[in-house]
Protein backbone atom coordinates (compact mmCIF):
# COMPACT_ATOMS: atom_id res chain seq x y z
CA UNK A 1 0.00 0.00 0.00
CA UNK A 2 2.47 2.68 0.99
CA UNK A 3 5.04 3.89 -1.47
CA UNK A 4 7.73 4.74 1.06
CA UNK A 5 11.20 4.42 0.18
CA UNK A 6 13.17 5.14 2.90
CA UNK A 7 13.66 2.83 5.20
CA UNK A 8 13.13 4.83 8.28
CA UNK A 9 10.12 5.91 7.53
CA UNK A 10 8.92 1.92 6.98
CA UNK A 11 9.79 1.87 10.47
CA UNK A 12 7.87 4.50 11.64
CA UNK A 13 4.83 3.63 10.10
CA UNK A 14 5.13 0.23 11.15
CA UNK A 15 2.70 -1.15 13.89
CA UNK A 16 0.11 1.36 13.22
CA UNK A 17 -2.68 0.20 12.21
CA UNK A 18 -3.31 1.92 8.91
CA UNK A 19 -6.95 2.02 7.57
CA UNK A 20 -7.40 -0.60 4.09
CA UNK A 21 -8.43 2.13 1.84
CA UNK A 22 -5.64 4.97 2.76
CA UNK A 23 -3.10 4.72 -0.46
CA UNK A 24 -0.09 7.19 1.12
CA UNK A 25 0.54 7.34 4.94
CA UNK A 26 3.55 8.68 5.65
CA UNK A 27 4.63 9.34 8.84
CA UNK A 28 7.69 11.36 10.08
CA UNK A 29 10.47 11.04 11.94
CA UNK A 30 10.00 13.28 14.43
CA UNK A 31 6.32 12.86 16.16
CA UNK A 32 3.37 13.60 14.81
CA UNK A 33 1.74 16.44 15.41
CA UNK A 34 -1.68 16.31 13.33
CA UNK A 35 -2.73 12.73 11.86
CA UNK A 36 -4.94 12.78 9.19
CA UNK A 37 -6.71 9.62 9.06
CA UNK A 38 -9.02 8.16 6.12
CA UNK A 39 -10.41 12.00 5.57
CA UNK A 40 -12.92 11.67 2.59
CA UNK A 41 -14.19 15.70 1.94
CA UNK A 42 -17.62 16.68 0.38
CA UNK A 43 -19.28 19.83 -0.88
CA UNK A 44 -22.97 19.08 -0.86
CA UNK A 45 -22.62 15.78 -3.68
CA UNK A 46 -19.66 16.28 -4.89
CA UNK A 47 -16.77 14.53 -3.41
CA UNK A 48 -13.46 16.88 -3.10
CA UNK A 49 -11.20 14.59 -1.19
CA UNK A 50 -11.03 10.82 -0.97
CA UNK A 51 -9.51 9.14 1.49
CA UNK A 52 -6.53 10.73 2.92
CA UNK A 53 -4.34 9.55 5.27
CA UNK A 54 -1.01 11.64 6.17
CA UNK A 55 0.95 12.84 9.41
CA UNK A 56 2.30 16.08 9.45
CA UNK A 57 5.45 15.90 11.61
CA UNK A 58 5.98 18.46 14.58
CA UNK A 59 8.08 21.51 14.16
CA UNK A 60 8.84 20.49 10.17
CA UNK A 61 7.80 22.35 7.54
CA UNK A 62 4.95 20.67 5.46
CA UNK A 63 4.00 21.42 1.74
CA UNK A 64 1.23 20.53 -0.27
CA UNK A 65 1.66 21.18 -4.24
CA UNK A 66 -0.61 19.96 -7.17
CA UNK A 67 -2.53 21.36 -9.64
CA UNK A 68 -5.45 23.85 -9.38
CA UNK A 69 -8.25 22.51 -8.07
CA UNK A 70 -6.85 19.46 -6.90
CA UNK A 71 -8.25 19.60 -3.19
CA UNK A 72 -4.93 21.13 -1.06
CA UNK A 73 -6.58 23.83 -0.13
CA UNK A 74 -9.60 22.28 0.75
CA UNK A 75 -7.75 19.80 2.45
CA UNK A 76 -5.15 22.69 4.18
CA UNK A 77 -9.19 24.36 5.39
CA UNK A 78 -10.39 21.06 7.14
CA UNK A 79 -7.24 20.83 9.45
CA UNK A 80 -8.46 24.05 11.95
CA UNK A 81 -12.53 23.45 10.11
CA UNK A 82 -12.30 26.90 7.73
CA UNK A 83 -14.65 24.66 5.19
CA UNK A 84 -17.25 24.94 7.86
CA UNK A 85 -17.75 28.46 6.71
CA UNK A 86 -19.32 26.80 3.63
CA UNK A 87 -22.62 25.39 3.44
CA UNK A 88 -23.19 21.84 2.80
CA UNK A 89 -19.56 21.19 3.18
CA UNK A 90 -18.30 18.40 5.11
CA UNK A 91 -15.37 16.09 6.27
CA UNK A 92 -15.40 13.07 7.55
CA UNK A 93 -12.98 10.98 8.90
CA UNK A 94 -10.44 11.88 11.48
CA UNK A 95 -7.75 14.52 12.18
CA UNK A 96 -6.03 14.19 15.48
CA UNK A 97 -4.05 17.00 16.97
CA UNK A 98 -2.15 15.73 19.78
CA UNK A 99 -4.61 12.71 19.80
CA UNK A 100 -7.68 14.79 20.04
CA UNK A 101 -10.25 14.60 17.36
CA UNK A 102 -9.74 18.06 15.73
CA UNK A 103 -13.58 17.51 14.08
CA UNK A 104 -14.98 17.14 17.41
CA UNK A 105 -13.36 19.74 19.50
CA UNK A 106 -14.69 23.12 19.98
CA UNK A 107 -13.88 24.91 17.14
CA UNK A 108 -12.79 28.23 18.30
CA UNK A 109 -10.40 25.82 20.87
CA UNK A 110 -9.15 24.35 18.04
CA UNK A 111 -8.47 27.37 15.17
CA UNK A 112 -6.39 28.85 18.65
CA UNK A 113 -4.30 26.41 18.46
CA UNK A 114 -4.02 25.52 14.79
CA UNK A 115 -3.64 29.14 13.23
CA UNK A 116 -4.31 30.54 9.60
CA UNK A 117 -2.36 33.10 7.04
CA UNK A 118 -4.48 32.94 3.74
CA UNK A 119 -3.54 33.54 -0.08
CA UNK A 120 -4.50 37.73 0.02
CA UNK A 121 -3.10 39.51 2.93
CA UNK A 122 -6.24 40.39 5.28
CA UNK A 123 -5.82 42.82 7.54
CA UNK A 124 -8.73 44.01 9.43
CA UNK A 125 -9.43 47.64 8.97
CA UNK A 126 -8.07 49.25 12.13
CA UNK A 127 -4.35 49.51 13.20
CA UNK A 128 -1.15 47.57 13.08
CA UNK A 129 -1.13 46.95 16.63
CA UNK A 130 -5.35 46.14 16.79
CA UNK A 131 -4.58 43.90 14.56
CA UNK A 132 -2.25 41.88 16.30
CA UNK A 133 -4.16 42.37 19.05
CA UNK A 134 -7.42 41.36 17.57
CA UNK A 135 -7.07 37.12 18.33
CA UNK A 136 -5.58 38.06 22.17
CA UNK A 137 -8.29 40.46 22.75
CA UNK A 138 -10.54 37.83 20.94
CA UNK A 139 -9.14 35.47 23.78
CA UNK A 140 -10.15 37.51 26.26
CA UNK A 141 -6.54 39.12 27.41
CA UNK A 142 -7.03 42.41 28.79
CA UNK A 143 -4.49 44.79 29.75
CA UNK A 144 -2.20 47.43 27.99
CA UNK A 145 0.87 46.43 29.48
CA UNK A 146 0.59 42.89 28.64
CA UNK A 147 -1.16 43.42 25.05
CA UNK A 148 1.69 46.24 23.95
CA UNK A 149 4.56 43.22 24.80
CA UNK A 150 2.76 40.25 23.45
CA UNK A 151 2.15 42.68 20.19
CA UNK A 152 5.93 43.43 19.96
CA UNK A 153 6.59 39.83 20.18
CA UNK A 154 4.24 38.61 17.33
CA UNK A 155 5.55 41.88 15.05
CA UNK A 156 9.53 40.95 15.48
CA UNK A 157 8.76 36.84 15.45
CA UNK A 158 7.65 38.24 12.05
CA UNK A 159 10.16 40.44 11.38
CA UNK A 160 7.89 43.57 11.02
CA UNK A 161 8.91 45.01 13.80
CA UNK A 162 11.50 47.01 12.91
CA UNK A 163 9.08 48.62 9.30
CA UNK A 164 6.39 49.18 11.71
CA UNK A 165 7.85 50.55 15.34
CA UNK A 166 7.10 53.96 14.75
CA UNK A 167 3.63 53.35 13.14
CA UNK A 168 1.83 51.12 15.69
CA UNK A 169 -1.40 53.30 15.06
CA UNK A 170 -1.22 53.86 11.52
CA UNK A 171 -4.10 51.80 9.54
CA UNK A 172 -3.11 48.46 8.53
CA UNK A 173 -3.50 49.53 4.79
CA UNK A 174 -0.98 51.93 5.22
CA UNK A 175 1.89 49.67 4.55
CA UNK A 176 3.31 47.51 1.30
CA UNK A 177 1.47 44.24 0.52
CA UNK A 178 4.77 41.77 1.97
CA UNK A 179 4.16 44.14 4.79
CA UNK A 180 0.49 43.25 5.41
CA UNK A 181 1.02 39.76 4.82
CA UNK A 182 3.67 39.26 7.47
CA UNK A 183 1.59 41.41 9.58
CA UNK A 184 -1.15 38.66 8.78
CA UNK A 185 1.31 35.96 9.85
CA UNK A 186 2.19 38.10 13.27
CA UNK A 187 -1.08 38.30 13.88
CA UNK A 188 -1.54 35.02 13.96
CA UNK A 189 1.39 33.91 15.49
CA UNK A 190 0.26 36.08 18.55
CA UNK A 191 -2.46 33.64 19.78
CA UNK A 192 0.62 31.29 20.32
CA UNK A 193 -0.78 28.50 17.14
CA UNK A 194 0.73 25.20 17.99
CA UNK A 195 -0.14 24.58 14.01
CA UNK A 196 0.42 27.83 11.34
CA UNK A 197 -1.39 27.00 8.37
CA UNK A 198 -0.91 29.02 4.99
CA UNK A 199 -2.71 29.18 2.06
CA UNK A 200 -0.50 29.89 -0.71
CA UNK A 201 0.82 33.09 1.54
CA UNK A 202 3.39 33.95 -1.13
CA UNK A 203 1.18 33.93 -4.56
CA UNK A 204 0.56 37.75 -4.70
CA UNK A 205 4.15 38.78 -3.69
CA UNK A 206 6.86 40.19 -5.02
CA UNK A 207 10.42 37.58 -5.17
CA UNK A 208 11.72 39.93 -2.30
CA UNK A 209 8.85 39.77 -0.32
CA UNK A 210 8.60 35.96 -0.63
CA UNK A 211 12.24 35.53 0.31
CA UNK A 212 11.66 37.21 2.92
CA UNK A 213 8.64 35.17 4.32
CA UNK A 214 10.58 31.78 3.24
CA UNK A 215 13.37 32.84 5.51
CA UNK A 216 10.75 33.50 8.14
CA UNK A 217 9.07 30.40 8.35
CA UNK A 218 12.45 28.77 8.69
CA UNK A 219 12.58 30.32 12.07
CA UNK A 220 9.01 29.47 12.80
CA UNK A 221 9.21 26.08 12.63
CA UNK A 222 11.36 25.66 16.01
CA UNK A 223 8.34 27.33 17.65
CA UNK A 224 5.08 25.77 15.59
CA UNK A 225 4.19 22.96 12.88
CA UNK A 226 3.78 24.55 9.77
CA UNK A 227 1.62 23.21 6.69
CA UNK A 228 1.96 25.35 3.76
CA UNK A 229 0.11 25.15 0.49
CA UNK A 230 1.85 26.13 -2.73
CA UNK A 231 1.36 26.51 -6.35
CA UNK A 232 5.20 27.28 -6.62
CA UNK A 233 7.64 23.98 -6.87
CA UNK A 234 10.72 26.11 -6.28
CA UNK A 235 9.13 27.07 -3.05
CA UNK A 236 8.20 23.93 -1.71
CA UNK A 237 11.06 22.73 -2.42
CA UNK A 238 13.16 25.27 -1.01
CA UNK A 239 11.63 25.51 2.37
CA UNK A 240 9.81 21.99 3.12
CA UNK A 241 10.92 19.52 4.88
CA UNK A 242 7.67 17.27 3.87
CA UNK A 243 5.87 17.33 0.15
CA UNK A 244 2.68 15.78 -0.13
CA UNK A 245 1.54 15.97 -3.74
CA UNK A 246 -2.57 16.18 -4.22
CA UNK A 247 -4.32 15.30 -7.76
CA UNK A 248 -8.06 15.14 -8.08
CA UNK A 249 -8.87 14.88 -4.49
CA UNK A 250 -6.49 12.60 -3.78
CA UNK A 251 -2.56 12.48 -2.09
CA UNK A 252 -0.68 10.69 -4.88
CA UNK A 253 2.47 10.84 -2.85
CA UNK A 254 3.74 12.05 0.41
CA UNK A 255 7.46 11.91 1.61
CA UNK A 256 10.46 14.14 2.57
CA UNK A 257 10.84 16.82 -0.09
CA UNK A 258 14.10 15.71 -1.64
CA UNK A 259 12.58 12.50 -2.29
CA UNK A 260 9.75 13.89 -3.80
CA UNK A 261 11.73 15.89 -6.29
CA UNK A 262 14.01 13.86 -7.14
CA UNK A 263 13.51 10.92 -7.24
CA UNK A 264 9.04 10.21 -7.13
CA UNK A 265 7.83 7.16 -7.02
CA UNK A 266 4.61 7.84 -8.98
CA UNK A 267 4.70 8.98 -12.77
CA UNK A 268 1.90 11.63 -12.01
CA UNK A 269 4.29 13.48 -9.16
CA UNK A 270 7.16 13.30 -11.64
CA UNK A 271 5.13 14.45 -14.77
CA UNK A 272 3.97 17.27 -12.79
CA UNK A 273 6.95 18.05 -10.95
CA UNK A 274 8.40 18.30 -14.79
CA UNK A 275 6.27 20.22 -15.53
CA UNK A 276 4.36 17.90 -18.42
CA UNK A 277 0.94 18.73 -17.09
CA UNK A 278 -0.87 20.51 -14.21
CA UNK B 1 -13.84 56.00 -44.00
CA UNK B 2 -16.20 53.02 -44.94
CA UNK B 3 -19.72 52.52 -43.94
CA UNK B 4 -19.89 50.64 -40.94
CA UNK B 5 -17.17 52.38 -39.16
CA UNK B 6 -19.41 55.58 -40.21
CA UNK B 7 -22.53 53.46 -38.60
CA UNK B 8 -20.63 52.60 -35.68
CA UNK B 9 -19.50 55.86 -34.95
CA UNK B 10 -22.96 57.63 -35.60
CA UNK B 11 -24.80 55.43 -33.58
CA UNK B 12 -21.88 56.29 -30.81
CA UNK B 13 -22.22 59.71 -31.00
CA UNK B 14 -26.62 59.32 -30.86
CA UNK B 15 -26.20 57.57 -27.61
CA UNK B 16 -23.86 59.30 -25.77
CA UNK B 17 -25.67 62.60 -26.80
CA UNK B 18 -28.93 60.83 -25.53
CA UNK B 19 -27.29 60.10 -22.21
CA UNK B 20 -25.84 63.06 -21.87
CA UNK B 21 -28.62 64.62 -22.70
CA UNK B 22 -30.75 62.47 -19.71
CA UNK B 23 -28.14 63.54 -17.39
CA UNK B 24 -28.23 66.96 -17.57
CA UNK B 25 -31.58 66.56 -17.46
CA UNK B 26 -31.66 65.61 -14.19
CA UNK B 27 -28.85 67.47 -12.58
CA UNK B 28 -30.67 70.46 -13.79
CA UNK B 29 -33.86 69.60 -12.33
CA UNK B 30 -32.22 69.13 -9.11
CA UNK B 31 -30.51 72.24 -8.90
CA UNK B 32 -33.40 74.31 -10.18
CA UNK B 33 -35.37 72.91 -7.34
CA UNK B 34 -32.53 74.23 -4.94
CA UNK B 35 -32.50 77.64 -6.15
CA UNK B 36 -35.85 78.21 -5.97
CA UNK B 37 -35.75 76.52 -2.51
CA UNK B 38 -33.03 78.79 -1.74
CA UNK B 39 -34.09 82.08 -2.97
CA UNK B 40 -38.04 81.82 -2.09
CA UNK B 41 -37.13 80.38 1.67
CA UNK B 42 -33.80 82.48 1.78
CA UNK B 43 -35.73 85.90 1.60
CA UNK B 44 -38.22 84.17 4.06
CA UNK B 45 -36.40 83.58 6.34
CA UNK B 46 -35.18 85.31 9.59
CA UNK B 47 -34.04 85.01 13.15
CA UNK B 48 -37.74 85.01 14.16
CA UNK B 49 -38.68 82.13 11.82
CA UNK B 50 -36.12 80.15 14.83
CA UNK B 51 -37.29 81.62 17.81
CA UNK B 52 -40.87 82.49 17.55
CA UNK B 53 -44.22 80.61 17.46
CA UNK B 54 -46.68 81.02 15.07
CA UNK B 55 -48.83 84.25 14.81
CA UNK B 56 -52.85 84.10 14.98
CA UNK B 57 -54.07 84.02 11.64
CA UNK B 58 -54.59 87.29 10.48
CA UNK B 59 -51.05 88.74 11.65
CA UNK B 60 -48.19 88.53 9.86
CA UNK B 61 -44.47 87.71 10.96
CA UNK B 62 -43.95 85.01 13.68
CA UNK B 63 -41.97 81.95 13.20
CA UNK B 64 -41.80 78.24 13.57
CA UNK B 65 -39.93 77.23 16.36
CA UNK B 66 -42.37 74.25 17.72
CA UNK B 67 -42.27 73.16 13.97
CA UNK B 68 -38.39 72.89 14.01
CA UNK B 69 -38.28 71.41 17.21
CA UNK B 70 -41.77 68.97 16.61
CA UNK B 71 -39.26 67.78 13.29
CA UNK B 72 -36.35 67.35 15.20
CA UNK B 73 -38.38 64.99 18.12
CA UNK B 74 -40.37 63.25 15.21
CA UNK B 75 -37.00 62.39 13.01
CA UNK B 76 -35.21 61.40 16.83
CA UNK B 77 -38.02 59.18 17.62
CA UNK B 78 -38.51 57.43 14.36
CA UNK B 79 -34.48 56.75 14.00
CA UNK B 80 -34.56 55.59 17.88
CA UNK B 81 -37.28 52.96 16.95
CA UNK B 82 -36.44 52.33 12.91
CA UNK B 83 -32.79 52.25 12.58
CA UNK B 84 -32.18 49.40 15.48
CA UNK B 85 -34.80 47.19 13.86
CA UNK B 86 -33.72 47.26 10.36
CA UNK B 87 -29.92 47.27 11.41
CA UNK B 88 -30.72 44.08 13.09
CA UNK B 89 -32.44 42.88 10.42
CA UNK B 90 -29.87 43.76 7.91
CA UNK B 91 -26.88 41.89 10.02
CA UNK B 92 -29.48 38.71 10.00
CA UNK B 93 -30.36 38.70 6.06
CA UNK B 94 -26.46 39.01 5.44
CA UNK B 95 -24.78 37.06 7.97
CA UNK B 96 -27.79 34.30 9.31
CA UNK B 97 -30.25 34.31 7.05
CA UNK B 98 -30.88 30.51 5.48
CA UNK B 99 -31.80 30.67 1.91
CA UNK B 100 -35.86 30.27 1.41
CA UNK B 101 -36.85 32.50 4.93
CA UNK B 102 -33.93 35.03 3.74
CA UNK B 103 -35.96 35.53 0.37
CA UNK B 104 -39.33 36.00 2.08
CA UNK B 105 -38.13 38.61 4.52
CA UNK B 106 -35.93 40.45 1.42
CA UNK B 107 -39.52 40.59 -0.55
CA UNK B 108 -41.59 41.77 2.76
CA UNK B 109 -39.08 44.19 3.37
CA UNK B 110 -39.59 45.12 -0.41
CA UNK B 111 -42.87 45.42 0.16
CA UNK B 112 -43.15 47.55 2.84
CA UNK B 113 -40.91 49.87 1.36
CA UNK B 114 -43.84 50.15 -0.90
CA UNK B 115 -46.60 50.51 1.05
CA UNK B 116 -47.76 54.40 0.55
CA UNK B 117 -47.14 56.14 3.34
CA UNK B 118 -50.79 57.71 4.15
CA UNK B 119 -50.91 53.86 4.71
CA UNK B 120 -48.19 53.97 7.14
CA UNK B 121 -50.33 56.82 8.91
CA UNK B 122 -53.15 54.96 8.81
CA UNK B 123 -51.59 51.93 10.94
CA UNK B 124 -49.99 54.19 12.89
CA UNK B 125 -53.50 56.17 13.46
CA UNK B 126 -55.22 52.64 13.98
CA UNK B 127 -52.49 51.03 16.75
CA UNK B 128 -51.42 54.30 18.71
CA UNK B 129 -53.73 57.01 17.94
CA UNK B 130 -57.21 55.00 18.57
CA UNK B 131 -56.09 53.45 21.58
CA UNK B 132 -54.40 56.37 23.60
CA UNK B 133 -57.37 58.67 22.13
CA UNK B 134 -55.39 61.51 20.93
CA UNK B 135 -52.73 62.85 18.62
CA UNK B 136 -49.19 63.01 19.39
CA UNK B 137 -45.79 62.81 18.63
CA UNK B 138 -44.96 59.28 19.66
CA UNK B 139 -47.78 58.42 17.08
CA UNK B 140 -45.97 60.53 14.35
CA UNK B 141 -42.95 59.41 15.45
CA UNK B 142 -43.48 55.79 15.52
CA UNK B 143 -45.15 55.85 11.97
CA UNK B 144 -42.14 57.22 10.32
CA UNK B 145 -39.66 54.60 12.64
CA UNK B 146 -41.88 51.98 10.50
CA UNK B 147 -41.28 53.65 7.34
CA UNK B 148 -37.37 53.85 8.04
CA UNK B 149 -37.02 49.92 9.14
CA UNK B 150 -37.01 48.88 5.13
CA UNK B 151 -34.70 51.15 3.99
CA UNK B 152 -32.05 50.03 7.14
CA UNK B 153 -32.94 46.63 6.31
CA UNK B 154 -31.65 46.68 2.62
CA UNK B 155 -29.01 48.72 3.21
CA UNK B 156 -27.43 47.34 5.81
CA UNK B 157 -27.60 44.41 4.42
CA UNK B 158 -25.98 45.07 1.19
CA UNK B 159 -23.29 47.07 2.44
CA UNK B 160 -22.43 44.33 5.16
CA UNK B 161 -22.00 42.04 1.79
CA UNK B 162 -19.48 43.84 0.12
CA UNK B 163 -17.28 43.35 3.06
CA UNK B 164 -14.54 40.62 1.69
CA UNK B 165 -15.65 37.01 3.19
CA UNK B 166 -11.71 37.39 3.62
CA UNK B 167 -12.10 39.48 6.41
CA UNK B 168 -14.26 37.20 8.16
CA UNK B 169 -12.03 34.15 7.16
CA UNK B 170 -9.45 36.32 9.20
CA UNK B 171 -11.63 36.57 12.46
CA UNK B 172 -13.25 33.34 13.12
CA UNK B 173 -9.42 31.93 12.01
CA UNK B 174 -8.06 33.55 14.99
CA UNK B 175 -10.70 31.74 17.27
CA UNK B 176 -13.16 34.29 16.89
CA UNK B 177 -16.64 32.77 17.24
CA UNK B 178 -19.38 34.26 14.55
CA UNK B 179 -21.14 36.67 16.69
CA UNK B 180 -17.30 38.31 17.74
CA UNK B 181 -16.33 38.32 13.96
CA UNK B 182 -19.72 40.31 13.15
CA UNK B 183 -19.06 43.18 15.75
CA UNK B 184 -15.88 43.87 15.77
CA UNK B 185 -14.88 43.45 12.12
CA UNK B 186 -17.65 43.06 9.59
CA UNK B 187 -19.71 45.98 11.21
CA UNK B 188 -16.64 48.06 11.24
CA UNK B 189 -15.45 47.49 8.05
CA UNK B 190 -18.97 48.30 6.64
CA UNK B 191 -20.10 51.13 9.07
CA UNK B 192 -19.44 54.10 6.74
CA UNK B 193 -21.60 52.81 3.94
CA UNK B 194 -24.38 51.76 6.46
CA UNK B 195 -24.44 55.23 8.03
CA UNK B 196 -24.60 56.46 4.76
CA UNK B 197 -27.86 54.44 3.95
CA UNK B 198 -29.13 55.15 7.02
CA UNK B 199 -29.04 59.16 6.35
CA UNK B 200 -30.73 58.72 3.13
CA UNK B 201 -33.36 56.98 4.88
CA UNK B 202 -33.93 59.51 7.60
CA UNK B 203 -33.35 62.52 4.82
CA UNK B 204 -36.09 60.29 2.84
CA UNK B 205 -38.70 60.43 5.91
CA UNK B 206 -38.00 63.55 7.14
CA UNK B 207 -39.79 65.20 4.39
CA UNK B 208 -42.98 62.75 4.99
CA UNK B 209 -45.87 64.66 5.22
CA UNK B 210 -48.66 61.99 4.82
CA UNK B 211 -48.23 59.56 7.62
CA UNK B 212 -48.39 62.59 10.29
CA UNK B 213 -51.55 64.42 9.63
CA UNK B 214 -53.29 62.02 11.28
CA UNK B 215 -50.72 61.11 14.11
CA UNK B 216 -48.75 63.81 15.26
CA UNK B 217 -51.29 66.71 13.78
CA UNK B 218 -50.35 69.37 14.15
CA UNK B 219 -49.92 72.30 16.79
CA UNK B 220 -50.14 75.83 16.77
CA UNK B 221 -48.24 75.80 20.32
CA UNK B 222 -45.48 74.02 21.80
CA UNK B 223 -45.97 70.75 22.38
CA UNK B 224 -43.81 69.52 25.41
CA UNK B 225 -43.18 65.31 26.49
CA UNK B 226 -44.40 63.17 23.86
CA UNK B 227 -47.99 62.70 24.28
CA UNK B 228 -49.53 65.79 22.61
CA UNK B 229 -50.05 66.91 19.00
CA UNK B 230 -47.01 68.65 17.82
CA UNK B 231 -46.26 70.99 14.70
CA UNK B 232 -43.99 69.91 12.43
CA UNK B 233 -41.85 70.92 8.98
CA UNK B 234 -43.79 69.23 6.67
CA UNK B 235 -46.97 69.52 7.81
CA UNK B 236 -46.81 73.14 8.34
CA UNK B 237 -45.64 73.26 4.68
CA UNK B 238 -48.71 72.03 3.58
CA UNK B 239 -50.66 74.10 5.64
CA UNK B 240 -49.14 77.10 4.58
CA UNK B 241 -48.88 76.45 1.26
CA UNK B 242 -52.57 76.17 1.00
CA UNK B 243 -53.69 78.78 2.81
CA UNK B 244 -54.73 81.70 1.04
CA UNK B 245 -52.16 84.49 2.93
CA UNK B 246 -48.95 85.78 1.35
CA UNK B 247 -47.14 85.75 4.40
CA UNK B 248 -47.82 82.29 5.12
CA UNK B 249 -46.82 81.18 1.73
CA UNK B 250 -43.13 82.95 2.46
CA UNK B 251 -42.72 81.42 5.80
CA UNK B 252 -43.24 77.67 3.60
CA UNK B 253 -40.68 78.33 1.45
CA UNK B 254 -38.57 79.06 4.37
CA UNK B 255 -39.92 75.38 6.43
CA UNK B 256 -38.41 74.22 3.08
CA UNK B 257 -35.33 75.47 3.26
CA UNK B 258 -34.84 74.98 6.87
CA UNK B 259 -35.89 71.11 6.44
CA UNK B 260 -33.21 70.98 3.90
CA UNK B 261 -30.54 72.28 6.30
CA UNK B 262 -32.23 69.93 8.95
CA UNK B 263 -30.90 66.73 6.58
CA UNK B 264 -27.61 68.53 5.58
CA UNK B 265 -26.95 69.33 9.20
CA UNK B 266 -27.67 65.46 10.42
CA UNK B 267 -25.44 64.25 7.43
CA UNK B 268 -22.34 66.52 8.02
CA UNK B 269 -23.02 65.97 12.20
CA UNK B 270 -22.85 62.60 11.76
CA UNK B 271 -20.06 62.00 9.26
CA UNK B 272 -17.60 64.36 11.43
CA UNK B 273 -18.40 62.29 14.42
CA UNK B 274 -17.53 59.10 12.83
CA UNK B 275 -14.80 60.15 11.45
CA UNK B 276 -13.26 61.32 14.37
CA UNK B 277 -14.41 57.82 16.37
CA UNK B 278 -12.42 55.99 13.45
CA UNK B 279 -9.38 57.78 14.11
CA UNK B 280 -9.49 57.82 17.66
CA UNK B 281 -10.00 54.34 17.32
CA UNK B 282 -7.03 54.22 15.14
CA UNK B 283 -4.93 56.51 17.10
Amino acid sequence: MGVTMDPLLVTATAGKDQPEKSRTTHPAKTQAKLRVVDLNFYYGKVQALHAISLDIAANRITALIGPSGCGKSTFLRSLNRMHEMVRHARAEGQILLDNQNALEMEVSQLRRRVGMVFQKSNPFPKSIFDNVAYGLRVNGLKGKGTLREAVERSLVRAALWDEVKDKLHKSAYAISGGQQQRLCIARALAVDPEVLLLDEPCSALDPIATAKIEELLFELKNQCTIVIVTHNMQQAARVADFTGFFLLGELIEFNETGIIFKTPAKKETEDYITGRFG
Amino acid sequence: MNYRTLWRKSVNAVMFSLTGLATVLTVSVLFFILGYLVWYGGRAINWDFFTKLPKPVGETGGGMANAIVGSVKLLLLATLTGVPIGFMGGVYLAEFGGKTFSFLLRYTTDLLNGVPSIVMGIFAYTMVVLPMKHFSTLAGGLALGVMMIPIAVRSTEEFLRTVPVTLREGALALGACKWKAITTVVIPAAIRGILTGIILDLARVAGETAPLLFTAFNNRFWSPGWNQPTASLPVMIFTYAIAPYEDWHRQAWAAGLVLLGLVLLTNITARVVLARKLSSAAG
